[in-house]
């Protein structure tokens, strides 16, 4: 029954709401921790979400040579820790999603920590708090699954490496896998209907 | 003479627009917020709830406001980046004057007299509607209705009029004819819980964002979408069924749903017939809108029209919703009521999960076209022109029947006007017709040509440097009132902090300048909540009756939806329910439509369809939002989207630059070049001002009943540059 976050990158309309909302954040000083990326704007609207997704198994982790990054009780993991970065850019290079972000003037690892100032309050993530789509939603798998048709899935498949994750991403309704890494984006019907339109 | 004092570059360094990125003193200064003012977003039409975070007075962050039952903290990027307009270099602090050499500070009492005097000088030579006064739909209900009664009663020329002449009326115009009323039918709530979503011309992922969130409500419950819009719009993408529409063709793709409908015994004969006159006509119009009829004209394959027609008649409840995308037509009232046919005939409306909207654009896009700021308005959306109307607000505000002047010319009226040299003095507050109406050289002419020309605003707007005096008024959240939502929901705007330096409320500023127009006795507020009280009072018996509508309800019930007659009335959420319409026999009217092309139809010379509108990260003509960092860096410059059939005609490539030529002017700018817009079809957005001003291009045209422009549709031919 823990609180996490869940993806939906089909509902995502890319307008930047989630990106400006975790720049807000008290302690993040500006700075949005979350990727937005259109999948190829020249062919679908399409856009995509990242946040980290606090791996059960961080590569971040795995690969920190400074021991900056910790995980929670919770299975958080947590920002690199100030004292200990030494912003290596490791975490960057290894992590999966392409998550960590680093300050070079700094020389400072940063990314999302699942808003712990909010969460650890019983409230939602900054990001999920505002996305006006839903396509980044905070709760339960249970509420999840009582809200939402599409499915939660916390395992990705990455070439020969396996990720289970906390937080969870969605499958689309009109997909019939989550494909990852493979370069193709299924066509909607929509993006179909208007191959039809006729000039 | 109302040319720029100054060079266009003099002017941008000294006014903007600057770009806000953080909040006063950075992010890292910014400390414990002091307190968090529960208010409402100043830009769209949707009006979230969010807090404001001050500190020291001044506004410095925002907190997302979950307990607002509309939004639930939801926001876009303009809601969360918002308070950047706060404590802005640009800020106009003091009144000012224009000069030789630019604009310089002026007291508030030499302001005013000579804003006055300039005014009485003009009539006294011209007459009394040789000034004209512009108003807009992004000031609250109390401010609005202060300008209709300011233009009648302290300036008393007949030409007000307001900026939702670009954006509702031909919405109004058609839910008026069609159901006696003009507000949306149901509360969002019924958008989450209906069978199917039609959406038409409405980029609802960046016009109206959190309306995509309803709509996904409903599918998680198993509701079908279809999306009918010449651009595959972000909720387009998902929809599952697109229907990618020939700008300026929604009549006959509307009329050939409705004949399919009917031919698939989609009718409601028991509503038709209890609750609808008019219907035989209408079936006689769509007779000749088969599918197969239409498919070439309206450019979308015949089985795909059918497709919509079934899930239409499948679905048991449905929800239509309509924006700009069918309004901004020479047809935009034909358009509507097109889509309003197919509702009544099929009896879908007025119940839980079932009825029909169009998705108002501004901030008060509703409650600004009811209190009497519209040239053929008085308050309570009563009509200037019918005699009882006019006798009730006369007693209510204490004149003889004949002061109040009749009918006045349209915001676009109102420039052909002053080009004509019949209008000679403008008063301006809220509009930026240099960016916002059609043709801008036509605008530029008349801005150019003014005798007298004054400002009230917040920053100096592509429009206000054009004027002889600017007077420096509020922010929204400078200042107190009510506004109505898209769903018809009063709400509450709270100030969060006062007007920086000299600047004033607006509402002072048009009080104060009543009274020395001489006309201090109707004049006599000491408060926003007293403007309020007599506009309500004024209302009462009206159609938008706010007669039992107090702040303090608005706060406890979370907002209240008009009509609400009495104290002990909670609100009117849903309209129609039992099939009960606002025309004087409780029946709904059918309007049989034709088509007719666009005003300005592609040809030989100019071959391409051009279409307008908006991005996410903008609002409206951005003098706002084209200030705020994070926002213009999200999308920095108009671009002009095509697809790469029509690219690799031109010999365009995406980044490529290209000139877009109309027969009004030209405008270079990036190709964009994307396979998600019809390919005979380009789109420009049009939030900037000057040589990026979409505007340049579209075309004159109105639409004949209400006035609104032909935004969505004018031709253009397209060269690369070298």
């Amino acid at each position: 029954m823990i609180a996490t976050l869940f993806v939906d990158a089909s509902r995502c309309i890319g307008c930047r709401a989630c990106v400006e909302a975790c720049s807000e954040c008290p302690d993040h000083g500006g700075q949005s921790m979350i990727h937005l990326d259109w999948l190829e704007r020249s062919t679908t609207v399409q856009t995509a979400p990242t946040v980290c997704m606090h791996c059960e198994e961080p590569s971040c982790v795995a690969v920190c040579p400074a021991d900056a990054i910790k995980i929670d009780a919770e299975g958080v993991v947590l920002s690199a820790a100030v004292e200990r970065c030494i912003g290596c850019g490791n975490c960057a290079l290894a992590c999966p999603f392409g998550v960590p972000k680093i300050d070079e003037l700094a020389a400072l690892m940063r990314k999302c920590d699942l808003c712990y100032d909010r969460t650890s309050v019983g409230r939602k993530p900054m990001c999920a708090t505002v996305c006006p789509s839903g396509a980044l939603f905070y709760g339960t798998a249970e509420e999840v699954a009582d809200l939402r048709r599409a499915r939660p899935a916390q395992t990705f498949v990455f070439g020969a490496e396996t990720v289970v994750t906390r937080n969870a991403a969605m499958i689309p309704t009109y997909a019939s896998a989550l494909a990852v890494g493979d370069g193709t984006i299924e066509r909607s019907p929509a993006e179909r209907h208007l191959e039809e339109a006729l000039c | 003479m109302a040319f720029l004092p100054a060079s266009e570059e003099a002017l941008v360094e000294s006014f903007g627009p600057h770009l806000a990125w953080e909040p006063p003193g950075g992010f890292a200064a910014r400390g414990k917020p002091d307190r968090a003012v529960k208010t409402h977003c100043c830009f769209c039409g949707q009006q979230c709830g969010v807090q404001l975070l001050v500190k020291d007075e001044r506004v410095v962050g925002v907190e997302p406001w979950e307990e607002f039952p509309f939004n639930g903290g939801k926001l876009c990027p303009k809601g969360v980046k918002r308070y950047l307009q706060n404590n802005h270099q640009d800020r106009l602090l003091r009144p000012m004057v224009r000069t030789g050499r630019g604009f310089a500070p002026i007291p508030w009492d030499e302001a005013l007299e000579q804003v006055a005097e300039r005014i009485r000088r003009i009539q006294q030579r011209h007459g009394r509607d040789a000034v004209a006064v512009l108003s807009g739909a992004s000031l609250t209900n109390e401010k609005a209705y202060l300008m209709g009664k300011f233009a009648r009663l302290a300036v008393g020329t007949r030409h007000i009029d307001y900026n939702g002449r670009l954006c509702m009326v031909a919405a109004g115009a058609a839910n008026k004819k069609a159901f006696g009323v003009d507000r949306a039918a149901n509360p969002w709530a019924d958008i989450a819980a209906t069978d199917l979503v039609m959406v038409l011309g409405s980029n609802v992922s960046e016009c109206s964002p959190i309306t995509t969130d309803y709509i996904w409500r409903a599918r998680d419950r198993g509701a079908r979408l279809v999306v009918v819009d010449p651009r595959l719009t972000p909720i387009a993408r998902t929809a599952d069924l697109y229907l990618p529409v020939r700008p300026g063709r929604d009549v006959p793709l509307m009329n050939a749903i409705l004949h399919e409908v009917i031919r698939l015994g989609g009718v409601d004969h028991g509503f038709v017939a209890a609750h609808t006159s008019g219907f035989e006509d209408v079936v006689a119009a769509v007779r000749e809108y088969r599918p197969e009829a239409v498919e070439r004209e309206v450019g979308i394959p015949a089985h795909r029209i059918r497709e919509a027609a079934a899930l239409w008649v499948q679905a048991p409840r449905t929800m239509l919703l309509h924006a700009r995308g069918i309004e901004h037509h020479t047809k935009g009232v034909d358009n509507v009521l097109s889509c309003i046919n197919l509702v009544l005939a099929s009896g879908k409306i007025g119940k839980p999960g079932c009825g029909y909207a169009t998705i108002t654009g501004q901030g008060n896009g509703q409650g600004a076209r009811e209190h009497g700021q519209r040239c053929n308005q008085l308050p309570g959306a009563r009509d200037v022109e019918n005699p009882e109307d006019r006798k009730t607000v006369a007693a209510a505000w204490g004149v003889p029947e004949e002061t109040i002047p009749g009918k006045g010319a349209t915001s676009p009226e109102i420039f052909e006007l002053i080009n004509r040299g019949e209008i000679r003095g403008l008063v301006s507050i809220c509009f930026n017709p240099m960016v916002s109406l059609p043709d801008t050289a036509h605008t530029r002419a008349a801005l150019e040509r003014l005798e007298f020309f004054t400002v009230i605003d917040f920053f100096l707007s592509e429009t206000a440097r054009h004027a002889d005096i600017v007077l420096a008024g509020s922010l929204q959240e400078e200042d107190e009132g009510t506004v109505t939502s898209t769903e018809g929901r009063v709400i509450h705007i709270r100030p969060a902090v006062a007007p920086p330096g000299e600047a004033r409320r607006d509402w002072e500023i048009i009080r104060d300048l009543a009274c020395r127009l001489g006309a201090a006795e109707h004049f006599q507020f000491s408060s926003t909540r007293d403007i309020f009280t007599e506009l309500a009072r004024v209302s009462k018996g009206a159609t938008a009756d706010y007669s039992g509508i107090t702040w303090e309800k608005i706060d406890r019930q979370l907002g209240v939806f008009w009509p609400c007659p009495s104290e002990d009335h909670p609100g009117t959420p849903r309209l129609f329910e039992g099939g009960r319409f606002y025309h004087a026999d409780g029946r709904a009217r059918f309007h049989a439509v034709d088509y007719r092309s666009p005003a300005e139809d592609v040809d030989e010379e100019y071959p391409i369809i051009l279409t307008t509108g908006r991005v996410v990260s903008q609002f409206l003509s951005g003098n706002q939002t084209r200030r705020i960092g994070p926002l213009v860096q999200q999308y920095p410059e108009p671009k002009v989207e095509m697809h790469p059939r029509l690219a690799a005609k031109l010999g365009a490539s995406d980044g490529v630059r290209v000139r877009v030529r109309s027969r009004r002017g030209s405008i270079d700018l990036a190709a964009h070049v994307v396979a998600t817009i019809r390919p005979d079809t380009v789109f420009i957005p049009y939030h900037w001002a000057g040589k990026r001003a979409a505007n340049q291009l579209t075309v004159r045209a109105y639409d004949p009943v209400a006035g609104i422009p032909e935004y969505k549709a004018a031709a253009v031919a397209i060269e690369v540059l070298a």
